[in-house]
């Protein structure tokens, strides 16, 4: 288990009422280091076998691994929620059951650390290019229709996007690197290159729109 | 790949939509809140129309960005099965 700093701030009162095993999480983690170790214990525990389940879910997306190495995983991820949940159980309002709302921190690192392994060996190539190769021949099943939308799509993805906005737009939706991906290989964060993503769809579903206007 | 067609994967869901980070802020309490078939989420900072969310018994703004974002969808079909497997 990683080290865990002790929580400082005060738990803030719960805006919901909590049901007894939320309550009983909360008091416990609440206590001062050294009283509250068993319960940090056992929240590791749980967010362990979280971690488990999402890896488990995963593991066909993953490259060859070891059952060792997956745990290893498992446990990177457990320590790394478990710093999560504690630096933000004062702000638990007790919305969910403390036991949900724990599991998320969990699903999520373990969810990143399989997508980054998944991605691990390979180059990510932020090939702006790639757009201009997307349904250009068509096919036969691509109806006249479709075939119109993609090369309006092309057309704005051309004029429409800034240069980062066209890198982040073909790697995120058209070569489908993750964005836990791409936010860690362009040192930036998920929510940023969403962010990015949003601003460049909403930019080309404009340029669709005063397309099909003139 | 996925076999969500090019145009959809490029153009994104067209309504107003949560980010990542309230994705993740609000994820617990919208699992649970789904999984009692209760709407979702009175207070969601994208929300243009509780009714529609009340109607639609989901919050639009999380279903929008589930729709949009690969990563928070997989977050969210995982707690789900968790829950669901509890």
């Amino acid at each position: 288990m990683g080290c865990v700093e002790p929580v400082r701030e005060p738990v803030v009162a719960a805006r919901a009422p909590l049901d007894a095993d939320s309550r009983s999480w909360v008091d416990e983690l609440g206590l001062p280091p050294g009283e509250r170790d068993r319960a940090v214990a056992r929240l590791h525990a749980y967010l362990l076998r979280v971690a488990r389940f999402e890896l488990g879910r995963r593991r066909g997306a993953l490259p060859p691994v070891t059952r060792r190495e997956l745990d290893d995983l498992a446990v990177q991820a457990a320590d790394d929620a478990l710093v999560a949940v504690l630096r933000k159980l004062p702000t638990y309002r007790g919305a969910s059951r403390f036991t949900t709302w724990a599991a998320k921190f969990a699903i999520l690192e373990a969810a990143v650390k399989a997508r980054r392994r998944a991605w691990h060996d390979r180059e990510l190539t932020l090939e702006p290019e790639a757009w201009e190769r997307f349904g250009a021949a068509g096919s036969a099943s691509q109806g006249l229709e479709q075939t119109e939308q993609l090369e309006a799509i092309r057309d704005g993805i051309r004029t429409a996007l800034t240069p980062h906005q066209r890198e982040i737009l073909v790697a995120a939706a058209l070569n489908e690197v993750p964005i836990d991906v791409l936010a860690e290989r362009l040192g930036t964060t998920r929510g940023a290159i969403y962010k990015t993503l949003h601003d460049a769809r909403r930019n080309l579903r404009a340029h669709l729109a005063k397309m099909e206007a003139a | 790949m996925s076999d969500r067609p090019i145009a959809e994967r490029l153009l994104g869901p067209d309504e107003p939509e949560l980010g990542c980070d309230e994705c993740f802020e609000y994820l617990d309490r919208y699992v649970e809140a789904e999984a009692a078939g209760a709407p979702a989420l009175g207070d969601c900072p994208a929300c243009v129309s509780p009714q529609a969310c009340a109607d639609a018994r989901a919050c639009l703004g999380m279903r929008a960005h589930l729709q949009g974002c690969p990563a928070c969808a997989e977050e969210y079909a995982s707690l789900k099965a968790l829950l669901a497997g509890s």
